[in-house]
């Protein structure tokens, strides 16, 4: 039993490029943690892990129920479930958005499509992982030529007026475009809007590989940048739902810690002690 | 005498090579490109005439190729450089019947009648996997000079498997092995392995008839024609010169166009254009 009194389900996904936990309290979003994962995901994954802990008054040593999940999933030895992306995501997306039958997540090194039943099973999916013109990284290396960090990708594509059409095949030529690009005197901001709008030319491509059934929510670190949501807006749907501000980046850990949450409560046990460990 | 120039700005490297009326190269040079492509190709020829001591004057036809070759302000028309590979390749070695060129943003396999003619070819436009673009991750993940990494991977006895396709995550997965524990040359070897079968997958699609010439600027890497040899059992032929192909082509076709006025290189030059 926790010391905290109450049950303390936790979520960790561990990302190609970015480790998220979140912790759930009695059902309740009660923290949250990022981290760069880097090649010693492990530590990256413990101290996530701590850090959404302590933001929630607990401790590493409180949670209950660990559920991992990404690419890294299966190197947390602390687990006590490993679930897949595509699961982990179906759940946090329905945490948000309960209606919700279709996800994107676009991620730093993946795009992923999902169809999910009314009850939030995954009927189907299409993933990229082969090519970096359809995930974040596009959008980084892009930035990268232009000489902006991806911290500033958010407001320099903000400020566009208008894209610059980037064609998006391959995230190495786009280097001899945006040269061009700038060359010919168009702005950084123009640039990276035409990534973009690339980016999303594919996940709508994507998306409709697994039939574009509303309501959509998307999710993954991508779509932080209210210019990727807008155009989303403009050409997949009116009404997408997108989790709030930074939480679009923790749909996964929050997934994993809402099956965590769910795991315990079947068990009956809602602040019990760990099973496994 | 009367010479002719051929001037390759590619996508890493700009090449010129300058020919006297024997169609022998008397000056060349090699420089990075840059974001300047207009300078570049200027500088290029600037530097292959000082090298073969001659006045621009007495050049009577400069021709571009080359992904910038509309950049050669001061050429007199232009060739794609599928079709410059071609014709340098059967100058430097009579026998060729497949080029693959391997470039530092695209790879080409290319099948020629003899004499050079284009029969067809095929290549990377979509993606820069396979080509010299995947040794420059390499090296900047590996912290080495790109000439470093041919007698590095050479050394490798046991090369690794590189799983990932595209350049920009080939990166994370050379960092990833280095985490592993796996040694540099293992890990070059595999990187130069993962580029040769790509480039027998093109050189498939065309089909593969001997001989094969490798040019560009990846011809200078001893353990991708040691790899790409082992992988089509066949050999490969390289020069010091097959860096300078494209560049020779051209200048190939424009001492045509001096030698027999215009007319005569100017349909030779559009015969090429078509073939690409």
């Amino acid at each position: 039993m926790s010391t905290i009194g109450a049950a303390v389900a936790a979520g960790v996904d561990v990302g190609s490029t970015h480790t998220k936990a979140a912790v759930l309290v009695d059902g309740e979003l009660a923290g949250t943690a990022i981290r760069r994962t880097g090649f010693r995901l492990e530590e990256a994954a413990r101290e996530a892990l701590e850090e959404a802990c302590r933001a929630a008054g607990a401790a590493t040593s409180d949670v209950d129920y660990l559920t991992t999940t990404g690419y890294g999933r299966n190197r947390i030895a602390d687990r006590d479930l490993q679930v897949t992306d595509l699961t982990a995501q179906a759940w946090g997306a329905r945490r948000f958005f309960p209606a919700t039958r279709t996800v994107l997540d676009v991620g730093g090194q993946t795009m992923k499509a999902l169809r999910l039943d009314d009850v939030g099973r995954v009927l189907s999916f299409r993933l990229n992982d082969k090519c970096a013109a359809g995930t974040g990284a596009f959008l980084e290396k892009t930035a990268r030529y232009l000489g902006h960090p991806v911290e500033e990708i958010g407001a320099v594509a903000e400020s566009a007026g208008e894209a610059v059409p980037i064609s998006g095949v391959c995230a190495v030529f786009a280097e001899s475009e945006v040269i061009n690009h700038v060359s010919q005197g168009r702005g950084a901001p123009e640039i990276l809007r035409g990534a973009m709008e690339s980016l999303v030319e594919k996940s709508v491509r994507l998306l409709k590989r697994v039939g574009l059934e509303p309501e959509f929510t998307l999710v993954g670190g991508i779509m932080r940048f209210p210019t990727m949501v807008e155009v989303m807006r403009r050409d997949l749907a009116e009404d997408v739902n997108v989790p709030e501000g930074e939480l679009v980046q923790f749909t996964g850990a929050i997934g994993a810690a809402v099956l965590s949450a769910h795991r315990l409560e079947r068990a009956g046990a809602p602040s019990g002690a760990r099973t496994t460990s | 005498m009367t010479y002719a120039a051929g001037v390759d700005v590619g996508s890493t490297q700009t090449k010129a090579v300058v020919v006297d009326t024997h169609a022998e190269i008397v000056g060349r040079s090699l420089i990075p490109t840059g974001a300047d492509v207009v300078a570049a190709a200027q500088e290029a020829y600037d530097l292959a005439l000082a090298e073969a001591r001659v006045n621009a004057d007495s050049v009577g036809c400069v021709i571009g190729t080359g992904y910038g070759r509309y950049k050669v302000e001061f050429g007199d028309t232009q060739v794609t450089e599928i079709v410059c590979h071609a014709r340098g390749a059967a100058k430097m070695f009579p026998g060729t019947r497949t080029v693959l060129d391997m470039g530092g943003q695209d790879t080409k396999a290319i099948r020629v009648r003899p004499g050079g003619e284009v029969v067809d070819f095929c290549m990377n436009d979509k993606c820069a996997a396979g080509t010299g673009r995947f040794l420059q991750s390499a090296a900047a993940a590996l912290e080495l000079r790109l000439d470093q990494l041919g007698p590095t991977a050479l050394r490798g006895q046991r090369p690794v498997e590189i799983t990932t396709t595209c350049t920009v995550f080939a990166e994370s997965e050379v960092l990833s092995w280095l985490s592993r524990g796996r040694k540099v040359e293992d890990i070059l070897a595999g990187v130069h392995h993962s580029i040769a079968s790509r480039s027998f997958g093109l050189l498939k699609r065309v089909g593969v008839e001997d001989e094969i010439t490798f040019t560009g600027g990846v011809t200078r890497n001893a353990a991708m024609v040691a790899v790409l040899e082992e992988i089509l059992g066949a050999h490969l032929n390289v020069s010091e010169d097959s860096h300078y192909m494209g560049a020779l082509g051209a200048a190939l076709f424009a001492l045509e166009r001096a030698a027999a006025g215009t007319n005569a290189g100017a349909e030779g030059a559009a015969a090429g254009k078509e073939a690409s």
